[in-house]
């Protein structure tokens, strides 16, 4: 520890910090326009100028460049550093008269206007000269930190600016955003560097509406709740610099070496939760999604109505209106044979549930288009009955298209639904301001590659298929692995932890038995018959025969046999015969099969 | 004889994991289809030994199904494969013995394809009753020994 005293109050500062670092731990205010932790400490902007007692002598030091030293007296507020500080402002305001961080910077100082005058402008550059103070922190982070050295500075005095090399449009520049991240005046103009916008990452949590940076929290409950980096994205693994966020981690926990890895982990069982996949909008191009921004799919519209989404939960349009009608269309995908035949079984309550929401924070008019609304569980169909009565639109008849074409002057500038009204037997148009399109729910994509991984079959549709529907529905044909939740067939979230809790109260019966029952049926092989000629040895899948060199003969691990009978197909001495399955039995199964 | 349409006797040898699981949807969704069709489980399509066909003809079948799994999905990895491979072999047999090849047949049934399980059979008892009757014994000679005995 080194013992400092700053406008009069010790302090205790770590050996190596700078006294404006030990100022900022102690709560002490010293303005400073050209400070990062990224950056070393340069002194450009000057600002931080303190006046430091040492050996009986004052002298003016900037504070970002001083590092603390046993029994040193800082004054942050004397009269001279006040005068200094004055000075300086006056100086940017001279060279940026318009610029508000400056002009507020002066006014704190007392500081209205300069005697000094304008320097020369000059517009070839890529900041704006209303608000360059020249403290190279742009620079200095492309090149030092960033590692691309897209721009530099150029000139001298008076002439100094920041500018493209040859004042040319970069084609260095990543467009990462860093030097306008860390410009103290906010005077970078990006387009000047590369005429390109930096762009705006998409948050995949909330549907690509709103964005993130390369490091991210996955979503709020992510387990484990740490951040991530995405190495597509985050600098560091485009250039090898940057590494901002190791240097404001004060925990230290970030590690950019680390690896993606793959780990090998012993189970006696498994269980297959992989979900489900929303279906595809795109496909249903007549309901006009990304065609028109206000048609929003389910998981969209979700995370709009979410406390902790895009919003903060509140309902609006794209535009950032409040809707005044909101259609609901029910069955997209689903039900429907060009798409996906089934009911998908969530829908209805999920589109409900919007409806409910939609009603209660906006008051908008809602309009449900539905073919049947299927509500079969505890409390569903009074949830319905409470909507009948909150004054929610239900409009039996599938919503066959979304328009911005408008007829009369009502549907200006608002979306149609077009569908027809079952019950009434006529056309409807409905003008709305959103439309959300409920979709059906469809296998992952990668269901076919899971199934085969585990041998556990797929169902009609892809989704995994359970070993008996009424009697073992979270087993599968394969012995230790289970399924549950969506990835066995759409459905919501009561019976997805019902499914799942019977599918780890399962593995746990099976593991806490601790031994595994194997089927009656397996190999054997006659070695008074066995001819010795190994072709069950190259019919095995499971290597469970090996060929005896000393009695020459083929022998079965019964514990390595699963009984599959191939050997006993292929053998041509009749050797290899299978238990309980054997020719004698089967042909005396033909026999009763075909018996008069 | 005259006037009653023939009907086809068939057996199955239908794979424990899928087809005979699927064979049991097709019964348990109440799907229709003809019952002339004999299942036989075995453990899998990779057990059917060519002689289990022959003698099947021999004791009175017209036809012969034999159903596995799909192609990578056998739940002993390859024994659909060995069934496959087998299979060519048994038609040649056929061939010797004078027996038309589409008195058998094999087929890949999953145990999700109730429908389809019925739908082989429909199919596969039109063929065999288009065919007639095999009539082992006036084909290959009332004498001729059959396997397993």
């Amino acid at each position: 520890m080194v013992k400092i005293t700053i406008d009069g109050r010790k302090i205790d500062a770590r050996e190596g910090q700078t006294v404006l670092q030990a100022a900022k731990e102690a709560g002490i205010d010293i303005p400073t326009l050209c400070h990062h932790e990224s950056l070393d400490p340069y002194g450009a902007c000057r600002f931080c100028t303190v006046e430091v007692k040492s050996r009986g002598k004052t002298k003016l030091v900037t504070s970002c460049t001083l590092p603390v030293a046993e029994g040193q007296e800082i004054r942050t507020r004397s009269e001279k550093v006040k005068k200094t500080r004055k000075i300086l402002a006056e100086l940017m305001l001279a060279r940026c008269p318009n610029s508000t961080v400056i002009r507020d910077l002066a006014r704190k100082v007392g500081v209205n206007r300069s005697r000094f005058r304008r320097p020369p402008e000059d517009l070839a550059t890529i900041t704006d000269q209303e608000g360059c103070i020249l403290c190279g922190m742009c620079v200095r982070i492309c090149d030092d930190v960033m590692q691309v050295g897209a721009i530099g500075f150029e000139g001298r005095g008076v002439r100094r600016k920041v500018t493209n090399p040859f004042r040319e449009p970069s084609d260095t520049c990543l467009v990462c955003g860093a030097c306008s991240s860390v410009c103290p005046t906010r005077a970078i103009e990006h387009s000047r560097i590369r005429p390109q916008k930096p762009e705006v990452i998409p948050f995949e949590f909330e549907e690509g509406m709103s964005g993130r940076k390369p490091i991210y929290m996955e979503f709020a409950q992510a387990v484990p709740k740490v951040p991530v980096i995405d190495e597509d994205t985050c600098m560091h693994f485009r250039t090898g610099g940057c590494k901002v966020c190791e240097d404001n981690c004060s925990a230290e926990a970030i590690d950019h070496e680390m690896e993606e890895k793959i780990e090998e982990i012993e189970v006696g069982t498994i269980i297959v939760a992989t979900g489900f996949k929303l279906y595809e909008a795109e496909k249903l191009s007549r309901y006009g999604y990304k065609a028109y921004p206000d048609v929003y799919t389910s998981l969209e519209f979700e995370r709009l109505c979410h406390a902790s989404g895009p919003t903060m939960g509140k309902i609006q349009t794209r535009a950032g209106k409040k809707p005044e009608a909101v259609a609901i269309l029910h069955c997209i995908g689903s039900r429907d044979e060009n798409h996906l035949e089934y009911c998908s079984r969530v829908c209805c309550m999920y589109s409900l549930k919007f409806a409910h929401l939609v009603r209660e924070k906006t008051g908008a008019e809602v309009y449900n288009f539905y073919i049947d609304i299927r509500s079969p569980g505890k409390g569903y169909e009074e949830f319905y009955k409470r909507l009948l009565k909150e004054g929610v639109h239900f409009i039996r008849g599938k919503g066959t298209e979304v328009t911005d074409v408008w007829e009369t002057e009502e549907e200006k500038g608002k979306l149609v639904v077009i569908s027809e009204d079952t019950l009434l037997g006529v056309r409807r148009r409905v003008p709305v301001d959103m439309v959300i399109l409920s979709l059906g729910l469809r296998p992952q994509d990668d269901a076919d590659q899971v199934s085969h991984l585990f041998s556990i079959g797929c169902a009609q549709g892809g989704f995994f298929l359970e070993k008996h529907p009424k009697l073992a529905p979270v087993d599968t044909p394969s012995d230790g692995i289970y399924i549950a939740g969506a990835c066995q067939g759409p459905k919501d979230i009561p019976d997805t932890v019902a499914q799942g809790a019977a599918a780890a109260a399962s593995a746990l019966s099976l593991m806490d038995k601790g031994k595994v029952v194997l089927e009656p049926v397996r190999a054997k092989i006659d070695e008074e018959k066995c001819c010795g000629c190994k072709l069950c040895v190259a019919n095995c899948p499971y290597q469970a025969i090996d060929y005896n060199e000393e009695k020459k003969v083929s022998m079965v691990h019964p514990e390595l046999c699963k009984g599959c009978g191939t050997c006993a197909a292929g053998c041509p001495s009749g050797a290899a015969t299978q238990e309980n399955f054997e020719d004698v039995q089967i042909f005396a199964e033909i026999e009763g099969a075909l018996a008069e | 004889m005259t006037g009653e349409p023939f009907e086809p006797r068939l057996v199955g040898f239908l794979c424990r994991w899928c087809s005979y699981t699927g064979a049991d949807l097709a019964g348990m969704s109440r799907m229709e289809y003809p019952p002339n069709l004999a299942p036989i489980k075995v453990m899998c399509s990779g057990r059917v030994d060519p002689t289990f066909v022959v003698k099947a003809f021999r004791d009175g079948a017209d036809g012969v199904l034999i159903a596995g799994c799909h192609p990578g999905d056998c739940h002993y990895s390859t024994g659909n494969y060995k069934a496959l491979r087998r299979y060519p072999l048994l038609l040649n047999l056929l061939d010797q013995f004078g027996i038309e090849r589409e008195r058998v047949r094999l087929e890949w049934i999953s145990a999700s394809e109730g429908e389809k399980f019925a739908q082989v059979v429909k199919e596969f008892t039109e063929t065999v009753r288009a065919l007639g009757p095999l009539c082992w014994k006036e084909r290959v000679g009332a004498g001729a020994g059959a396997p397993g005995e």
